[in-house]
C-alpha cells in the first residue's frame, strides 16, 4: 500500500495515499465530527462539520471539508483549532435556524447526530432567528418523513438511490426551498417506495421514523379478553440489547424472552419455528418446481421489502416468487388456525403481536390475501420494531440489563439452527439447501454447513451437486444488488435455480427496524457481520441443525397440515402477489 | 422560489413522443446527458409535466425522482406550460423598486392565477421574470410578448380585458 506522512495536531503520521483527511485523521484515532457523511455510500461535503485547516507545501492553512479533501505528502492537518471549533459551532447554529427543534418529544432525542455535536460544541438553539420552512408530515406508510427536522445530509438520498437501487426520494427545488421529496410532491405512498426503512437507520435526526404502534399493544395488553402473543423474528435477539447499552452483537434472547413476558404477553415464541416451517414449505416447493416443471429460478419469499421491490421493479418474475408466506405471516396464520381451535379460543380475541428488525413488516401486514383465519381477520394483527420493543420496555421499566433469563413459551418455543440464521444474508439458503439436500438424496447429511453462502458479500452463487442433481443457487442482500443478480438471470448471463433475496444489506440483523448506530459507528463497526455472527452461533451451539428435525414443526405436519406442500397449507401457509409496475 | 406543480391536463401527441424518445435515443451511453435530454423535451413539448419525464424516466433508467430534481432545481425547467395568454412581470431590481411586486399580485388577483403556474384550462400562465432590458420603462410585463411599461396597479385589470 502507498503511504505519504502527514502531520496532524502536530504529530506525525504515516497513512495510505488514497486516504481523505477524515480517514486519515480517524486512523489516528482522532475523530471529526461529520453530519452527512457515510463511508462509501454518501461523501458529499454538503453539512461542513468536517471542517478542518489544512496546509500543504508550506502554504498558509486554509479550511476544507475533511470527509472530502484527499492527503498529499507532507500535509499538515489542524482538526481543532479555535477557528475550526467557531465554525462549526456556526455551522451547527445555522442548522439549527431552521430546524423543528421540538427535541423533548422527537423520537431520536438521546440518539441524535445533532443533538450530540450542539451538546459538544455548547450551541444555543436560538443564536439565528430568521425564516423557517414548514412541511407537512408524511405519514401515510409505515416510512413517515418528517422534512421539519431534516438537515439536508442525504444520506436516506443516497442509501435509497445507490444503494437499494429504490430511489423514490431527493431533493427538490432549490436554496432555501431545497427539501427530500418524491418527484412531483407525490407522498410515498404513491412512489415505489419498499419501505425497507434504510432511510430511516442512516437518518442522523428525526425526520425519518417508523409508524409507532405500540399504543395498540399496551392497550391490548391491558384488555382482559385479549390474547395477546408476541413471536420475535430471528435476528430481534441480535439487536435489541443494542437499545439497552449492550455493544452491537450481543446476544440478548433470554433478557428479552423475560422482558416480554414481564411486559403481559401470554405467550412468548420464537419466530425461528416458523422459519424452519417456511423452509420445508419452500424447499418442497423448489424441489417440486425442479423435478415437475414450474417457473425457475425460484426466489424465497420471505422478506417483504423485497416482495415489493420485486412487484414494482420486476413484476413479470412474481411467478418466481415462492408462494410462501413470510414466517411472520405463517406464524400468525398457524396461531389463528391451529393454536385458536387447539385452544378453543375465537381467532378474534387473539392480538398476535410480531417483533421484527423491518419496516416492511408493517405494510406487509396489511397486505391482502394474509388472512389464513378468514372473515378479513389479519394473521397478524401488529408488528413492531426492535426499536419498539426496545421503548415498550423501557416505557415499562422493566429492568433489562438485569433480568434473569427466561426461555420461550411451548407449543411455539423450538426453533432450529437453520431458522436462527434466516435473520443473516445467505441463511435461508443455506438453511433450504440442507433441508433439500435431504430431500433429494433420502439420506441424512454429514455435514450441514454451507460457507460459500454466507458473508456479508452482497451476491454470492455457488453450486451443489447433489446426487445427479447440480443445485445452482445464487444470494443477493440489499435490493441495489437483487437489481444487478436479476438483471444477469433475464438476461442469461447466470443460470440458477434458486436464488435468496433480502431487501437489506446483509439481510434483516440490518434492517430498517433495527437499533439506530450513529454514521461513525457504522464506519467503524460492520453491524451486519457482528450481529449476524450471534445468529451463525446460535445454530453452531444448538442441537438441532436442520428444519426438518424441528419436532414442533413435525407435529403441526402430524397435528393439523398433513404434509408439507398440502392443500391446507396451501390455503394457510401461501399467499399470492401484485404485478405493480412503476 | 418553490416551483408550482401543473393542474393543466396533458395534451401531448405521438409525434412528440416519437420525437421525444428519438431525443432520448440519441443520448444512450452518454454521461450526464440529462440536462440535454430536459432541454430537447421541453423544446418538444414547451414544459415537462410528470408524463414527459415518466417517459424520460423508463427510456433512461434514471429514477423519476432524480429527474424531477433536476427539473425543479433549474429556473429554465418549466413544470408548468405557457398559457394562451402568457403573463410575465419582470421582478429585475429596478422594476421591483418601482413596484412590479404589487404589480405581480395584482395580475395573480385578476387572472386568479398563482405566480410560477398555469390557469387549470390552460388559459393564462404567470411568471415571475429577471431583468427584461427595458428598465427604463420600469415596471414592466410582458403579455405573449408584447411589452407593457409604466405601468400602476390600477393599469393592470384595463389592459388584461384585451385578452379575456
Amino acid at each position: 500500500m502507498e503511504t505519504v506522512n502527514v502531520k496532524i495536531n502536530g504529530r506525525d503520521y504515516v497513512v495510505p495515499a488514497n486516504a481523505t483527511v477524515l480517514e486519515a485523521a480517524r486512523a489516528a484515532k482522532i475523530d471529526i465530527p461529520t453530519l452527512c457523511y457515510l463511508k462509501d455510500i454518501n461523501e458529499i461535503g454538503a453539512c461542513r462539520l468536517c471542517l478542518v485547516e489544512v496546509s500543504e507545501g508550506g502554504r498558509p492553512f486554509r479550511m476544507v471539508t475533511a470527509c472530502v479533501y484527499p492527503v498529499t505528502d507532507g500535509m499538515e492537518i489542524k482538526t481543532n483549532t479555535p477557528k475550526i471549533i467557531a465554525s462549526r459551532k456556526m455551522n451547527l447554529e445555522l442548522l439549527l435556524s431552521n430546524h423543528d427543534k421540538k427535541c423533548l418529544e422527537c423520537v431520536r432525542s438521546t440518539n441524535c447526530e445533532l443533538q450530540t455535536l450542539c451538546r459538544q460544541y455548547g450551541v444555543s438553539e436560538s443564536r439565528f432567528q430568521g425564516a423557517t420552512n414548514h412541511y407537512t408530515i408524511d405519514d401515510k406508510t409505515p416510512i413517515i418523513r418528517d422534512n421539519n427536522k431534516c438537515i439536508l445530509c442525504r444520506r436516506c438520498v443516497a442509501v435509497c438511490g445507490k444503494v437499494q437501487g429504490v430511489g423514490v426520494i431527493g431533493a427538490n427545488d432549490r436554496g432555501f426551498d431545497t427539501h427530500i421529496a418524491s418527484a412531483f410532491e407525490n407522498p410515498l405512498a404513491a412512489t415505489s417506495c419498499i419501505n425497507c426503512g434504510q432511510c430511516i437507520v442512516n437518518c442522523p435526526v428525526g425526520a425519518l421514523y417508523e409508524r409507532d404502534d405500540t399504543e395498540k399493544v399496551f392497550e391490548a395488553l391491558a384488555n382482559p379478553d385479549k390474547h395477546v402473543l408476541i413471536c420475535t423474528a430471528p435476528s430481534v435477539r441480535a439487536q435489541i440489547g443494542e437499545c439497552f447499552g449492550y455493544e452491537p452483537g450481543t446476544d440478548c434472547e433470554g433478557k428479552m424472552v423475560a422482558a416480554l413476558r414481564a411486559l403481559g404477553f401470554e405467550g412468548v415464541y420464537d419466530m425461528n419455528l416458523t422459519a424452519d416451517l417456511t423452509i420445508v414449505e419452500e424447499a418442497t416447493e423448489l424441489v417440486g418446481r425442479i423435478q415437475g416443471g414450474g417457473a425457475l429460478p425460484m426466489i424465497t419469499s420471505c422478506s417483504p421489502g423485497w416482495i415489493k421491490f420485486c412487484e414494482h421493479y420486476f413484476p413479470e418474475m412474481t411467478e418466481n416468487l415462492s408462494t410462501c408466506k413470510s414466517p411472520q405471516q405463517m406464524f400468525g396464520a398457524v396461531v389463528k388456525t391451529y393454536y385458536a381451535q387447539k385452544m378453543g379460543w375465537n381467532p378474534e380475541d387473539i392480538l398476535f403481536v410480531s417483533a421484527i428488525p423491518c419496516t416492511a413488516k408493517k405494510f406487509e401486514v396489511g397486505r391482502p390475501d394474509q388472512s389464513a383465519a378468514g372473515n378479513g381477520i389479519p394473521d397478524v394483527d401488529v408488528a413492531i420494531t426492535t426499536r419498539e420493543v426496545g421503548r415498550m420496555i423501557q416505557k415499562a421499566g422493566i429492568d433489562f440489563r438485569h433480568l434473569e433469563d427466561e426461555a420461550f413459551d411451548a407449543p411455539f418455543d423450538i426453533g432450529s439452527g437453520a431458522g436462527a440464521i434466516f435473520g443473516a444474508t445467505g441463511g435461508v439458503m443455506e438453511a433450504a439447501l440442507r433441508y433439500a439436500a435431504e430431500l433429494i438424496l433420502h439420506t441424512k447429511l454429514e455435514k450441514v454447513d454451507f460457507p460459500e453462502v454466507r458473508g456479508t458479500e452482497g451476491i454470492k452463487v455457488a453450486a451443489y451437486k447433489l446426487g445427479d442433481l447440480t443445485v445452482r443457487v445464487a444470494v443477493a442482500s440489499g435490493t441495489g444488488n437483487a437489481k444487478e443478480l436479476l438483471n444477469k438471470v433475464k438476461s442469461g448471463e447466470l443460470d440458477v435455480q434458486f436464488i435468496e433475496i433480502m431487501a437489506c444489506p446483509g439481510g434483516c440483523v440490518n434492517g430498517g427496524g433495527q437499533p439506530i448506530q450513529p454514521a461513525h459507528v457504522r464506519a467503524s463497526v460492520d453491524l451486519r457481520a457482528v450481529r449476524a455472527a450471534v445468529l451463525y452461533n446460535d445454530d453452531s451451539l444448538n442441537n438441532l441443525r436442520k428444519s426438518q428435525d424441528n419436532l414442533a414443526v413435525q407435529k403441526l405436519y402430524d397435528e393439523f397440515f398433513g404434509q408439507p406442500n398440502s392443500e391446507k397449507a396451501h390455503h394457510i401457509l401461501h399467499t399470492s402477489y401484485i404485478k405493480r409496475g412503476l | 422560489m418553490k416551483k408550482k406543480l401543473t393542474t393543466v391536463v396533458f395534451r401531448g401527441t405521438p409525434e412528440q413522443e416519437e420525437k421525444l424518445i428519438a431525443a432520448i435515443d440519441k443520448y444512450k451511453g452518454v454521461k450526464g446527458a440529462m440536462m440535454p435530454i430536459l432541454q430537447e423535451a421541453q423544446s418538444i413539448y414547451g414544459y415537462l409535466p410528470i408524463e414527459v419525464q415518466k417517459i424520460i424516466a423508463e427510456r433512461t433508467g434514471v429514477s423519476l425522482e432524480e429527474i424531477y430534481g433536476i427539473a425543479s432545481f433549474y429556473a429554465q425547467f418549466k413544470l408548468n406550460p405557457d398559457g394562451e395568454v402568457a403573463v410575465a412581470v419582470c421582478l429585475g431590481t429596478a422594476c421591483y423598486v418601482k413596484g412590479s411586486g404589487q404589480i405581480i399580485e395584482e395580475v395573480s388577483k385578476q387572472l386568479n392565477v398563482a405566480v410560477g403556474s398555469t390557469s387549470p384550462d390552460g388559459r393564462y400562465s404567470l411568471e415571475a421574470t429577471r431583468c427584461i432590458g427595458a428598465c427604463g420603462l420600469a415596471p414592466v410585463m410582458t403579455i405573449n410578448g408584447e411589452v407593457y411599461g409604466r405601468l400602476t396597479v390600477a393599469e393592470v385589470a384595463g389592459i388584461l380585458e384585451k385578452y379575456r
